[in-house]
């Protein structure tokens, strides 16, 4: 859906700056970046290493102190909310879920931006509802309330609302942190096929850098604030980089397979050589 | 992927295709407490008399009390029932807490700090429109307080700034009130305990017509807000991904609660645990989507307050029991009653 549009950066950044009020500490420093279309972009890095905020910064959440974030050719700022809400879905790290609702009813919230402010859902509002769903396997469950949910089930109900706003782009937040293995390949795969069959460009944070590997192609590697590498996995995914910026010994083989990702490249922590408590520790 | 149900696993029903039949229910429930609330009385009235003096048959007399005496008391109680449980939903889901009431921001302490003045001075004893007057400036006050606060701290309206700002001020208010009455005479004393109870027997057209040209827009606007507050229960981020202006909507319905629990104040004083129980209770018996909720909120707080209402004039009659009481003693059972069978 995406052949019609120009080809170019979806994200771009020049000189991004960001402090949180009442702190002098830089959280985002010198962020030049840009995300090409149909991209799975990664953004990697430590606790603490300003991965979160910049997706904020991103979405316009919070506006930088310095330079200029454009989506679309345009600076994030002039988008209204709304017109932004048609393009970018969002899964983000946290949620509430202050009253009970059901999978069917939290999916239909993504049509919201498509609604104009009286009326009410249309066919073609009904149908991206039950597109997503099936997308995302969540079609059984969609009577069932999404706080009874497994966190499998509710992060695929959460991309299936995401979906349900029909976005050109797709950002989230540690989408499969918490999850078992399959139900994060699961999601992995989900990403890779919205990509590849959609043309949706997708950016996420996430800690897995071994999954990150296998499904980005391209990555950004983020160290308190700092940009420390960007580029295609193998070029950011070596063995000096990521012993500097997580500060513990690795070593990277490539994947064995098989797959289509054979040969990306792995990263394997290794066994501490130091007694416990000497030094830092991994945290 | 795993779709295996467990056995506690209770389907909630989609709210699309059954929001008018249960809001057609909650509607005749409405009418029905306004006929029995009408029928009540020192003169009990049977259904045909009360029919034929509605419509303007029957003897003088019947149709003297029901139209210049219990119309008006009645639709007094539905709309002031209705407003209430409309921003007690509305606070709940502003402020993401269960908790929450239409008087959580301070605005009853205000009311309350208006009124008392006005009694204690002896304005409430000497002009009409003294006491409500009184009340609504102080419930204003309390409102421009809490939203100065807020603006102060900035933040965009964080809701933990409301809620703390409300709560202090509530208890300064109340600090106010005590120290007023440590002054007041022994009657002033009396009346304004009587006010901040709540009760209905300032009820007469005037006030009934002035409450609704007030109260019905402010719902009426207030509905229009329900999809954007089944987002905002999510959280502020996720609402403002889904293309909800947050600040704006925010800003709107703490506005319309307070003013509608302020104009409600005014007229009947502090009536509690409607604005707390009615949303709950829809909610626990048919899930929270506020597209149902609000309307649903209106209608069934104006029922629950007149039936209420409706007890607090005949348990003690001829004598008159605060109606604050009665929707406490009444409303606190019937509560755990549903909380218990839908949480079973």
């Amino acid at each position: 859906m995406n052949s019609a549009r120009p080809a170019g950066p979806v994200f771009t950044t020049e000189g991004v700056e960001f402090a949180y009020r009442g702190s002098p500490r830089l959280v985002v420093h010198g962020a030049n970046f840009s995300v090409d279309r149909g991209a799975v972009y990664a953004v990697i890095g430590p606790n603490g290493s300003g991965k979160s905020t910049l997706l904020k910064l991103l979405l316009g959440i919070l506006k930088p102190a310095s330079g200029s974030i454009q989506y679309e050719d345009r600076d994030i700022g002039s988008w209204s909310r709304r017109d932004l809400a048609k393009r970018i879905g969002v899964v983000g790290q946290t949620e509430e879920h202050t009253f009970p609702i059901s999978v069917r009813e939290m999916v239909a919230m993504g049509r919201y931006p498509h609604l104009g402010p009286w009326r009410r859902s249309t066919q073609s509002d009904e149908l991206a509802v039950e597109t997503a769903m099936e997308r995302c396997a969540v079609s059984e469950l969609s009577s069932r309330p999404v706080d009874q949910l497994s966190g499998g089930e509710r992060q695929r109900a959460r991309i299936a609302r995401a979906l349900a706003q029909e976005p050109a782009t797709l950002v989230l937040d540690e989408p499969t942190v918490q999850l078992d293995i399959a139900h994060e390949m699961a999601i992995f795969d989900l990403l890779a096929d919205l990509c590849r069959r959609d043309g949706t460009t997708v950016v996420l944070v996430t800690h897995n850098l071994n999954l990150a590997a296998r499904y980005s192609t391209a990555m950004l590697l983020l160290n308190r604030g700092g940009t420390v590498a960007e580029g295609s996995p193998a070029d950011v995914l070596t063995r000096e980089v990521i012993e500097h910026v997580y500060g513990w010994p690795v070593r990277v083989v490539p994947h064995p397979g098989p797959g289509p990702d054979e040969g990306a490249p792995q990263i394997v922590p290794l066994a501490s050589s130091r007694p416990p408590g000497d030094g830092r520790t991994a945290g | 992927m795993r779709t295996l149900a467990s056995p506690d696993d209770r389907p909630i029903p989609s709210i699309g295709d059954s929001t008018p039949w249960r809001l057609a229910i909650l509607g005749a429930f409405l009418l029905f407490a306004m006929l029995v609330s009408m029928g009540t009385g020192p003169a009990q009235l049977t259904s045909t008399s009360l029919i034929e003096a509605l419509t303007g048959g029957g003897d003088a007399a019947t149709r003297a009390i029901v139209l210049e005496l219990r119309l008006p008391r009645t639709l007094l109680a539905a709309l002031v029932g209705g407003g209430l449980a409309v921003s007690g939903a509305a606070f709940q889901a502003l402020l993401r807490n269960p908790l929450a009431e239409p008087y959580v921001l301070g605005v009853s302490g205000g009311a309350a700090v208006g009124a008392v003045l006005a009694i204690v001075s002896g304005v409430a004893a000497t002009a009409t429109w003294g006491l409500p007057f009184a009340a609504f400036g102080g419930a204003i006050l309390a409102i421009a307080v809490v939203f100065w606060i807020a603006i102060r701290v900035g933040r965009g309206f964080d809701t933990r700034v409301l809620l703390l700002a409300g709560v202090v001020l509530g208890a300064f208010f109340n600090a106010l009130i005590l120290l007023l009455l440590t002054y007041s005479d022994l009657e002033s004393f009396r009346s304004a305990m009587f006010w901040m109870m709540g009760s209905l027997t300032t009820s007469s057209w005037p006030t009934v017509a002035l409450e609704a040209a007030y109260i019905l827009p402010m719902v009426a606007a207030m509905i229009t807000l329900g999809r954007a507050f089944n987002l905002l229960a999510l959280g502020d981020d996720t609402a403002v991904y889904l293309g909800v202006r947050v600040d704006r909507v925010k800003i709107a319905a703490y506005v319309i609660a307070s003013f509608i629990v302020a104009a409600s104040v005014a007229a009947c004083g502090v009536i509690g645990f409607v604005g707390l129980i009615v949303p709950h209770a829809l909610r626990l018996l048919w899930g929270g989507d506020h597209r149902f909720l609000l309307p649903g909120s209106f209608l069934a707080g104006g029922a629950f307050l007149l039936f209420a209402d409706t007890a607090a004039r005949t348990f003690a009659a001829p004598a008159e029991l605060p109606v604050g009481v009665i929707t406490a003693l009444v409303g606190v059972p019937l509560f755990v009653v549903i909380l218990t069978r839908s949480m079973r």
